[in-house]
């Protein structure tokens, strides 16, 4: 038998049938529906269809959910109650605004057990591609999709190409998943891995807690993949454990076992390889308007003339946007406000990361912190992170989709600057005329303290020691670029995952 | 993204940026049906209304290098042309078209696209062209293998139950 991909196997398992034309029919194993879908429902009370499996079908309230007391706008109020008629109509379990599982639905999908290796798993929701952390084929579609979905319980697709992106080696300390992420898109671009299923592997990937492979997996999209995929492990597994929709006991056990078997055969081909060394990868932060334009906090605004052709225009035209010079370090570009929260950033951990730079400092400007889930938002308050939030000046709401999207209202004013833990900084994308700067949560947070766009090592030392230094003598603007790697992020951060101060004794460059 | 479709989304197609330009090209030509723009268009996301706003001020063709993957899904599903072109001819169109605009046409039989005097081919999945060609119903067409759904059903459960979510 030819060796086989983990998404040839996941493929395999759920084709009913295939099509001369290679258009496989495949089976929904869990199809999860939001305040967006009500288009989809519309499409199925035309034609009087009933859900065709609601016991696999769940809805939660997210990108309209008000994360702040007061008054629902009337058209907020619609789209959650419009979901509410529909889930009762429908017969579908739905996670409401007040129920203590609500959340985002690509963090609330995993905290439920909804979410397992395995499965194939669709949303109307580009993000749903979160859900491949876990070695499930996830992937988003539009409206039409998902009527069809609710309708049948099935998808027409063809088998995506498979792209196997390695990361050798160890991070550096501090650098998260989100830098992964931002550092394989800037170096490939934002169509860089189009048509293509993304299966991450290496030493670094298989280092990451659940919470960093879900980031990982969810900004698949931002690089044009169709889903994106980690191998499930011993890891995976013990995330599953005790969630309330996850199999127990016996069904466990035969589960576990069919687990272990999507992983990729060793001899498995891939149409495509990209391999990285995490070592390489330096905090990002983006300076444009899509996700590729990222560059590491060492770095400066580029020269649009200095780019390759492509992309020279658009990087013109997100300057203007961005209302950036070229030339400008980094790490000098003040901002207004900052936003932690999200479904790419809006876990547990994450909270934790942002917490760990935040504790016993005050904020310089204002900002947002929107827990990915109700759960949590109460297991960041039983832990004391709320509370290192609110003493920092930061304002701690409740759990929703909030100022990545501002659907709800949740928005960045026109022409103001954010530091942001989420996934797009397309013009306009958190409220007309905002400017995003994508960023790790510890990023973020580190940008908060400081009132700048920061390397979140020095802030931790108490002196903000600027890195201009090593940029001047080293001529480069990436980590990579410094004969002294070491002077790159990795040396001065924090190894936040366990909350210690990673001190380094010299901090300056050796270049001059 | 919020009201019914039967609403219209024409008016919401790249709102800011034309409320923001008075001389937006999409103000000056509000009567177009061809769009022709640069790499990647509709990346990410997955909203139909994106499509939805194209569909409804008129569009039916976009000609373009590269297409986000979800957004030409939904495109092909809404009777929206995505036509990729290679880059340079996407460029030598742009050129030449400058700030005007000029008669297209589009043969989806062919695969070919005219604009003024010039013909290009474009790239197009063969099961789109068939789809946008009969207007398919993907339901209905499911609809005739119910049967094969539900042995396939059947057997999922029965090979690994776990799959079912357990509450």
């Amino acid at each position: 038998m030819t060796a086989r991909t983990m998404l040839d196997k996941l493929w395999d398992a759920h084709e009913i049938l295939r099509r001369d034309d290679g258009t496989s029919l495949l089976w929904v194993d869990r199809h999860l529906v939001h305040e967006g879908s009500h288009h989809a429902f519309a499409k199925l009370k035309e034609r009087g269809m009933p859900v065709a499996q609601p016991d696999l079908t769940f809805g939660v309230v997210d990108h309209y959910a008000p994360t702040r007391a007061g008054d629902m706008a009337p058209d907020i109020r619609r789209m959650i109650t419009t979901l509410g008629e529909n889930a009762r109509e429908t017969g579908i379990k739905l996670f409401d605004l007040r129920d203590p599982g609500q959340g985002i639905v690509h963090v609330i999908g995993p905290e439920q057990g909804l979410t397992l290796p395995g499965l194939l798993i669709n949303c109307g929701d580009s993000h749903t591609s979160t859900h491949g952390a876990f070695g499930a084929l996830a992937f988003g579609v539009g409206a039409t999709e998902v009527a069809h979905i609710l309708a049948t319980q099935t998808i027409w697709q063809k088998r995506p190409e498979t792209m196997r992106i390695r990361f050798d080696g160890a991070l550096g300390a501090g650098v998260a998943a989100k830098d992964m992420a931002l550092h394989w898109i800037a170096q490939l671009g934002a169509g860089g891995a189009r048509g293509h299923a993304i299966e991450y592997t290496g030493a670094a990937v298989e280092a990451l807690s659940m919470e960093g492979r879900m980031t990982l997996c969810n900004l698949s999209i931002e690089g044009g993949a169709r889903l994106g995929m980690v191998a499930p492990d011993d890891v995976t597994f013990a995330y599953i454990k005790g969630r309330p929709f996850a199999p127990a006991g016996e069904a466990r056990t035969a589960a576990v076992a069919d687990w272990r078997a999507l992983i990729s055969d060793r001899d498995a081909a891939f149409d495509r390889e990209v391999a990285f060394d995490a070592g390489d990868i330096a905090p990002t932060v983006t300076w444009g308007t899509t996700p590729e334009e990222a560059l590491p906090i060492t770095g400066a605004v580029p020269d649009p003339d200095s780019l390759p052709g492509g992309k020279a225009a658009h990087a013109r035209a997100s300057l203007d946007y961005m209302k950036l010079t070229a030339g400008t370090p980094l790490d000098r570009i003040a901002i207004d406000q900052v936003f932690i929260g999200s479904c790419t950033n809006g876990r547990i951990e994450d909270l934790r990361l942002a917490a760990a730079v935040l504790k016993g400092r005050t904020a310089k400007v204002p900002g947002l912190v929107s827990p990915g889930s109700t759960q949590v938002k109460e297991q960041a308050e039983a832990e004391g992170l709320a509370k290192v939030f609110v003493d920092a000046g930061l304002e701690w709401a409740d759990a929703g989709c909030s100022m990545c999207v501002g659907m709800n209202g949740d928005r960045v004013g026109n022409g103001k600057r954010c530091a942001s833990s989420t996934n797009r900084n397309f013009k306009g994308r958190q409220g007309r005329g905002a400017r995003t700067h994508l960023m790790s949560p510890a990023m973020v947070a580190a940008a908060a303290v400081n009132g700048h766009l920061a390397m979140c090592g020095p802030c931790w030392r108490g002196g903000h020691e600027r890195l201009e230094h090593d940029r001047r003598a080293c001529g480069g603007v990436g980590a990579g670029e410094c004969r002294h790697r070491s002077i790159d992020s990795v040396a001065v951060h924090v190894a936040a995952a366990q909350g210690w101060l990673w001190r380094v004794p010299a901090l300056r460059c050796a270049c001059g | 993204m919020s009201q019914p479709r039967k609403d219209g989304y024409g008016e919401f197609l790249l709102y800011d940026a034309r409320v923001d330009d008075a001389d937006h090209p999409l103000n000056r030509h509000a009567q177009i049906d061809v769009l022709i723009t640069r790499r990647n268009f509709g990346t990410g996301s997955s909203r139909e209304a994106a499509v939805y706003a194209l569909v409804d001020f008129g569009v039916r063709a976009v000609l373009a290098p590269s297409f986000g993957d979800i957004f030409a899904g939904n495109a092909v599903n809404n009777g929206l042309l995505p036509a990729r072109i290679k880059t340079e001819e996407i460029e030598a169109l742009i050129n030449a078209l400058g700030q005007a605009d000029a008669s297209a046409r589009v043969d989806l039989d062919a695969g070919t696209v005219t604009v003024g005097d010039t013909t290009v081919t474009f790239d197009l999945d063969p099961v789109w062209r068939q789809k946008l060609m009969n207007g398919w119903d993907d339901i209905d067409l499911t609809a005739q293998h119910a049967d094969a759904i539900r042995q396939f059903w059947a057997g999922r459960l029965a090979a690994h139950p776990w799959t079912k979510p357990t509450q």
